[in-house]
């Protein structure tokens, strides 16, 4: 019996060393086969992370750009501007992506933690905030002035009835739901500095959805909503109100076209940003941006492209 | 019983040959020793993880304990850490919020759960009981995020028409999918601990002329109690500690709720969603991984309660 037990220990060892050694090797052989592109060489990853305003644009930047510069592969990634702007921060991206100017705490920390360097900011487009409402919602425009009061801490708006609308087909009372994003969103911060005003604070109580996408999502599901996304992330569900300056002036639509000549008032620039003066391969990726072919795609995506 | 005095084969004193009795190899003795240090090791690790979580998660948070005021930390509703102005931080509404939901979850939880236990445990019978018990289990393996899902896109429509209220992501439609959460730990633990109370007890109350439900609500619960409200308290861990189901499902919206159809935001889901834009060692950073040793204490408090009655039983 002793025998017996001894040798099926052996055999149990042999085996797990076996399977160990053949994960090792498969592992090793896939991550330098796959790191290869056609060409044979390793390709240098580009780490993107950041606005997910701009995440559905840089992939359609990434997915281009493999065909134009073989050697180089675009790892996007979103999470917000203020996730991108941390991982610039602390080191563990190559661009990050921004839907809004750095702060200035943030430059401070910055050159605290990169000495002698200065985050480096190109504008790489403009994307018109959109207002939107459900689609059945009678409401056409509003003005910043209503939005401010909706929007901030201790705001005197508050009801669809204040607003002077009566009946939204499908609505539930009379309540105005503040759909929002969560705090780490460029849009977030553009929307806070832009509408509510650096001296008063957001609401407490809107609701704080994870993404661009969501809010047009929850916004196409609740017929008291009205909330803020970019103007790409429209869909047939629901409707973006012309956006005027004061109550009573005319409201204008958010199109590429009053974007660049200024008129429609709630639009922002996008940046990318790099640690210090870029490495040439990132050089190349911007450029390539900043040019005909990647400002191509912008327009196509939704955005609004940098003007000529 | 008499008492068979048995012969020793060998009577002492005797001297024998080749002895009956195997000796152990020094490779065999000494291969036990090893496998026994690795399993004491392993025991040993669930405590010291536990501890190291516990300080490191401590070590991040600790510097802004200095600056802390905890009357406002606790109390305050003013959460607004990314001001341009003036960071306030106040978890007032965020525990409002956790509590809530989990409040709510077990109001619809424990019938529910406990229900379905004592049907298990007392009223079903072999290929039913044992085919229920699987897809009870099923519901334990789904993940969260696909519960949240299904709270976002499924539930939310449903809620808005069915009760008539202007958002369907809200504190009901986050307790409902932790209620559905929580059941398949409650039916685990409870129906163990109705297996626990011995045959003598059903035989007794059946002897007595007792119907079955009467032996359930006389009998079984009174004597099972100890392990049922551990089941519930195990439940309500879960429920606390949920990130990615609340985070979808309840609106993440910073407010005292005035009913249960307003969106609330929890504890937990506002560490995923915000620690991954804090700068390490940032106001903001540290006060997350506070709010983390708040949601580490109140499990750890919840879990000994539980473990502690459980022990009560025992005793008595």
């Amino acid at each position: 019996m002793n025998k017996t037990t001894r040798f099926n220990w052996g055999i149990c060892l042999g085996a797990i060393a076996t399977l160990a050694a053949g994960l090792f090797l498969s592992g090793c052989s896939k991550s330098d086969s796959g790191a290869t592109g056609s060409s044979g060489r390793k390709k240098t990853p580009i780490a993107n992370i950041g606005s997910d305003t701009m995440v559905n644009l840089a992939i359609a930047w990434a997915d281009a750009y493999t065909k134009v510069d073989p050697t180089v592969s675009v790892e996007v990634n979103g999470g917000g501007s203020g996730q991108g702007v941390a991982a610039l921060i602390n080191g563990s991206c190559d661009i990050a992506n921004s839907s809004r100017t750095l702060e200035e705490k943030e430059i401070a920390e910055f050159k605290a933690k990169h000495p002698g360097k200065d985050p480096k900011e190109f504008m790489v487009g403009y994307d018109a905030l959109s207002v939107f409402v459900h689609k059945d919602n009678p409401m056409t425009q509003i003005s910043i002035e209503e939005l401010q009061q909706l929007y901030m801490k201790d705001g005197k708006l508050s009801k669809w009835s204040e607003l002077g609308v009566s009946n939204i087909p499908g609505a539930k009372g009379d309540e105005v739901i503040l759909v929002s994003r969560q705090n780490n969103s460029g849009t977030y911060h553009y929307f806070r500095e832009a509408i509510v005003g650096k001296k008063n604070e957001m609401r407490n109580g809107t609701v704080d959805m994870n993404g661009s996408k969501d809010v047009v999502d929850l916004i196409s599901k609740t017929p008291n909503a009205i909330g803020y996304s970019g103007m790409g992330y429209a869909t047939p569900a629901v409707k973006h109100l012309k956006v005027s300056k004061k109550k009573g002036e005319k409201g204008v639509e958010p199109t590429i076209a009053t974007t660049l000549d200024k008129s429609y008032p709630i639009a922002r620039p996008m940046f990318m940003y790099t640690s210090g003066e870029p490495a040439p391969h990132l050089k190349r990726y911007l450029d390539w941006i900043m040019a005909e072919p990647g400002q191509k795609i912008v327009a196509e995506t939704g955005y609004v492209p940098l003007q000529k | 019983m008499p008492i068979i005095a048995t012969q020793d084969p060998t009577p002492a004193g005797a001297v024998v040959g080749t002895p009956a009795k195997q000796q152990r190899g020094q490779a065999e003795v000494f291969g036990e020793r090893i496998i026994e240090a690795l399993i004491y090791l392993c025991g040993f690790s669930a405590i010291i993880f536990v501890f190291g979580i516990f300080f490191f998660v401590f070590r991040e948070g600790a510097p802004f304990l200095a600056k802390l005021k905890v009357g406002e930390f606790l109390f305050s509703t003013e959460w607004f850490p990314t001001s341009q102005t003036q960071a306030k931080y106040g978890v007032g509404a965020l525990i409002v919020g956790t509590l809530s939901v989990t409040m709510l979850a077990m109001v619809i939880a424990v019938p529910f759960g406990l229900g379905a236990a004592i049907f298990v445990s007392e009223f079903c019978k072999g290929k039913v009981k044992e085919t229920l018990k699987v897809v009870i289990e099923l519901l334990a393996a789904i993940p969260s995020v696909v519960w949240g899902f299904i709270g976002l896109t499924v539930m939310s429509p449903i809620i808005i028409n069915t009760f008539h209220v202007p958002i369907g992501v809200n504190m009901f439609n986050g307790a409902m999918l932790l209620a559905l959460m929580s059941v398949p730990i409650m039916v685990s633990i409870g129906e163990d601990a109705l297996k626990a109370v011995p045959d003598t007890y059903r035989e007794a109350s059946l002897a007595l002329g007792a119907t079955k439900w009467q032996i359930v609500y006389r009998v079984l619960l009174p004597a099972a109690k100890n392990g049922l409200l551990a089941a519930v308290l195990l439940g309500v861990g879960r429920a606390i500690g949920e990130t990615m189901a609340v985070l979808m499902a309840t609106g993440h919206s910073v407010r005292i709720p005035d009913s249960i159809f307003d969106p609330v935001r929890t504890l937990t889901a506002t560490i995923a969603a915000e620690l991954g834009e804090t700068s390490k060692g940032s106001d903001h950073y540290q006060v997350l991984f506070l709010i983390g040793i708040l949601l580490f204490s109140i499990t750890f408090v919840v879990n000994l309660t539980a473990d502690l009655i459980v022990k009560g039983v025992k005793k008595k």
